[in-house]
């Protein structure tokens, strides 16, 4: 009996076990790993995958999925940037609006909130699967970036808006600091309060959350807005960051966010995971990224060992879940 | 216990298990137990909620292996891999919860890993829906086996379940609590199964809360208590009284405790609700139904499988928005129709028949469960307070005497009849004024059960009322101030207490034409 609670116990460190495993090795393997700024430099570069994961936490929780994630990001920060540079024209009023910082960041905001609540709506109002949904969506926001954008980047964005993506506070960067404010409000979410149970509710057994008085479908909308806000936080960090909006930016993210979440130990039917796991699954991606190319290994052989690691990850998760069943 | 074994005349066991021990986290689940199946008889597995029965059961189909003991099949030691190997041994298992694949047809259920093949060894459609028409045949159940089973009630999937058993031709035969959830009718069914499968020399465990039952099957009997082996006797042998006493560890009176009376009050109003069948236009599944409850009054609803008693539960609780009609009144304002969360607002509660798919969500804790339709009680500024919900759970696992070893177990692990306990935890925490039962006490523990209608009497004389549908005529008799009838979907009689007999009720119950 003691040796199974020790294997549980342990079973819940795996993943951290795993991070501590992976930066022993690289900081034996590389002098330059394990240094202040390679370190600030990985966080920050984490900042992003680990807005559009902390979203996809949720979305998979309540037993969804969001794969439109890459794409809202890169229409937010577009509409964003598109505002901030050129204001928003109303030839019919011949009027010039100038929009300032704060400005920009609220509509962008905005753009990744209605985008995931449509997302909510086609999910419950109209039943479809949250895989086609999204997929939908993915498709559509990409669109909508290449026509604001006419498919050309948007650059120049000033250095006020730069700060988001560039600036330091107390000597850490301030993508960091967001993120780490949006994991505590994601915590604080999910632990302690009572959307934060319904929404494992609903992933758990939407039957049993019906029956309960839930009200599913309203959940299930906020899910994805929150998940299309998150897409949004993301987008004004990578525009920032770049001091440009381009419309090809965030392809392929939600792959990325969706392994975070899933070597997290987040299941992906949903009721089961923790928004701690997603954390440590970013830091996993993050470090592996980083110490591999600190290592010179090819970017070919970058996407092997991911891969790799996720497949590995998720099997020793089941392995372990079986033995106590 | 070991009389038959001496006793020359009687073969060599088919199976027995000695020295089997199991434990999970926390909880030793089995310590040292025995249990010996001889071929032709069936030996019938009783014990209080959490005894241990699934879990042997499980041992011994090769879902888990045991921590420690041996399995002798017909004499030879045997250590089963997994489920399939227990099967090839010979060994078939009526598992306590359902275990079907619910898009898969009946056919494709029942012959699933081992479906017949053309010459060709593609898959020979034709042949599995044949012989599972046949199957289907021999165990009653009127059914195309194309059907997908997740479209079939729940009793009619146990007959499946039997079904499939049955197929597999096994030696020994594991049946756990098969008769929770199916029809008279079907009862008889499986009991004729039962009695030809004892006449071809298989071998059968037999696992129910039932006693009644067992005076038409049983021949042994075994006696689990808190994971241990308490006393292997033969059925014959055994009183009734003595049975409860291995089981309970103690005499147990009165199971029946009625103590509550009606006030004059008029707490519930139901009023021509009708429901209208989802896909066959101009069906009813529930037809004009009217009545009322008064406050502190327990109203028992009986009705054959079918007649639709969950139904009228579930438009009442505002489960049916697009097919329901009629009104529904709580202390004389209209409950808005339509959703639960207005029904749960205005006062009413439903603990839903099927615990595992409608009552629980399996993989959350004992805690989150039982919390989950009241939240904002146990919150303050808008965030859960753990120490309260703790408080909160620990009264009622305490008042229910929930088996568990902390509250944050996840209710998967617990066993059926304390995850019962659990659904009614959660919805007594909402402090109901109508509390809607549908039924309640299956597959708990004779104990158990009198502890539920304790409880149900007590929560009846502080004022509560209960609607409780039952198919259990004994207990619809001795807890209900007023018994009505249902079938068909309309109501068909009513029974002030003490004026019912089983005669009439039954009589009542029979679909019109029928009797
Ligand atoms: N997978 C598991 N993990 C942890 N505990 C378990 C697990 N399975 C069973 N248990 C515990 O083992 C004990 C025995 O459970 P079991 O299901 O065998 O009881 P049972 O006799 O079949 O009861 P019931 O009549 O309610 O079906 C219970 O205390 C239960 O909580
Ligand atoms: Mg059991």
């Amino acid at each position: 009996m003691n040796r199974q609670s020790l294997t549980v116990q342990l079973r819940r460190f795996q993943s951290l076990l795993a991070l501590v495993l992976m930066v022993a090795a690289l900081s034996a393997a590389s002098p330059n790993f394990l240094t202040v700024d390679n370190t600030l430099n990985v966080l920050r570069q984490i900042s992003i995958n680990l807005c559009l994961s902390l979203g996809m936490t949720l979305v998979i929780l309540s037993g969804g999925i969001d794969l439109s994630v890459g794409s809202v990001l890169a229409l937010a920060g577009a509409v964003a940037a598109g505002l901030l540079k050129n204001g928003l024209a109303l030839p019919s009023l011949n009027l010039l609006i100038q929009v300032t910082v704060p400005g920009a960041i609220v509509v962008g905001l905005g753009v990744g909130m209605v985008l995931g609540w449509a997302n909510g709506v086609a999910v419950t109002r109209f039943k479809l699967p949250p895989f086609v949904a999204t997929l939908g969506m993915l498709s559509i926001a990409r669109g909508l970036t290449m026509l604001w954008t006419g498919g050309f980047p948007v650059t120049g964005l000033g250095d006020d808006f730069g700060w988001l993506g560039t600036g330091h506070w107390l000597g850490i960067p301030v993508p960091v600091w967001i993120s780490v404010a949006l994991v505590g409000a994601c915590l604080l979410l999910t632990r302690r309060t009572p959307f934060g149970r319904h929404l494992y509710a609903v992933g758990g057994n939407e039957r049993a959350a019906t029956l309960s008085g839930l009200a599913v479908n309203r959940i299930k909308i906020m899910v994805y807005l929150l998940g299309g806000a998150l897409a949004a936080v993301a987008g004004l960090l990578v525009t920032a960051r770049l001091d440009s909006a381009t419309p090809n930016a965030g392809l392929g993210y939600e792959l990325d966010s969706i392994a975070a979440v899933v070597i997290g130990g987040t299941s992906l039917a949903g009721g089961r995971g923790s928004i701690l796991g997603t954390v440590l699954g970013c830091l996993i991606i993050g470090v592996l990224n980083n110490g591999l190319f600190l290592l010179n290994v090819s970017p070919f052989w970058q996407q092997v060992v991911k891969g790799a690691v996720i497949l590995v990850a998720v099997a020793a998760d089941k392995a372990g879940s079986r033995r106590d069943h | 216990m070991n009389e038959p074994a001496a006793n020359p005349h009687v073969p060599r066991p088919l199976l027995e298990a000695r020295g089997i021990s199991k434990s999970f986290p926390g909880v030793r689940a089995l310590d040292d137990v025995q249990i010996t199946v001889h071929p032709g008889r069936l030996n019938a597995l009783l014990g209080e909620n959490g005894a241990g029965k699934s879990t042997l059961m499980n041992i011994l189909a090769g879902v888990f292996p045991p921590d420690a003991g041996e399995i002798l099949l017909a004499g030879q030691p045997v250590r089963f891999k997994n489920p399939r190997a227990a099967q090839q041994a010979g060994i078939a298992i009526i598992f306590q919860e359902l275990n079907l694949v619910p898009g898969l047809t009946i056919a494709e259920n029942i012959f699933l890993g081992r479906e017949p093949r053309t010459a060709s060894g593609l898959l020979d459609a034709a042949r599995m829906n044949r012989e599972a028409a046949a199957l289907l045949a021999e165990v009653e159940l009127d059914a195309d086996p194309r059907t997908p089973v997740g479209q079939l009630r729940v009793g009619a999937q146990q007959v499946v379940e039997i079904a499939r058993a049955l197929s597999l031709q096994a030696r020994v035969i594991i049946m756990d609590e098969p008769t929770s959830a199916i029809t008279r009718h079907e009862v008889a069914v499986l009991f004729r199964l039962i009695r030809q499968l004892k006449a071809r020399g298989a071998g059968v465990i037999y696992i129910t809360h039932k006693l009644d039952e067992l005076k038409e099957i049983a021949d042994d009997l075994t006696v689990f208590r808190d994971g241990r082996f308490i006393a292997a006797r033969t059925f014959a042998g055994t009183s009734r009284e003595e049975m409860v006493r291995l089981m309970v560890g103690r005499d147990l009176t009165d199971l029946f405790p009625k103590t509550s009376t009606p006030g004059t009050a008029e707490r519930l109003r139901v009023q021509r609700l009708s429901l209208r069948h989802p896909g066959r236009p101009g069906d009813f599944l529930v037809r004009d139904v009217s009545f009322s409850v008064h406050a502190g009054e327990v109203l028992g609803l009986f009705g054959l499988m079918g007649a639709g008693r969950t139904e009228l539960l579930q438009a009442i609780f505002g489960l049916h928005p697009r097919h329901a009609t009629g009104e529904v009144w709580l202390d004389g304002r209209a409950v808005s129709p339509g959703s639960p969360r207005a029904a749960i607002a205005a006062g009413l509660a439903l603990a839903p028949e099927d615990r595992q798919r409608e009552g629980l969500v399996l993989s959350h804790s004992v805690a989150e469960n039982a919390t989950l339709a009241c939240l904002a009680k146990i919150c303050r500024y808008g965030l859960l307070q753990p120490a309260r919900e703790q408080e909160l759970v620990g009264g009622y696992v305490e008042r229910l005497r929930i088996r568990t070893p902390t509250l944050r177990q996840a209710v998967r692990n617990l066993s059926g009849g304390n995850q019962q306990k659990v659904v009614l935890a959660k919805w007594l925490a909402t402090e109901p004024r109508v509390l809607l039962l549908d039924e309640p006490t299956r597959g708990i523990d004779i104990n158990a059960k009198k502890e539920i209608y304790t409880l149900v009497d007590e929560l009846a004389r502080a004022g509560l009322s209960v609607v409780m549908v039952s198919s259990e005529l004994p207990e619809i008799l001795a807890m209900s101030d007023r018994i009505l009838v249902m079938a068909t979907g309309g109501l068909t009689a009513e029974f002030g207490r003490g004026a019912a007999t089983e005669e009439a009720i039954m009589q009542a119950a029979l679909p019109a034409g029928k009797n």
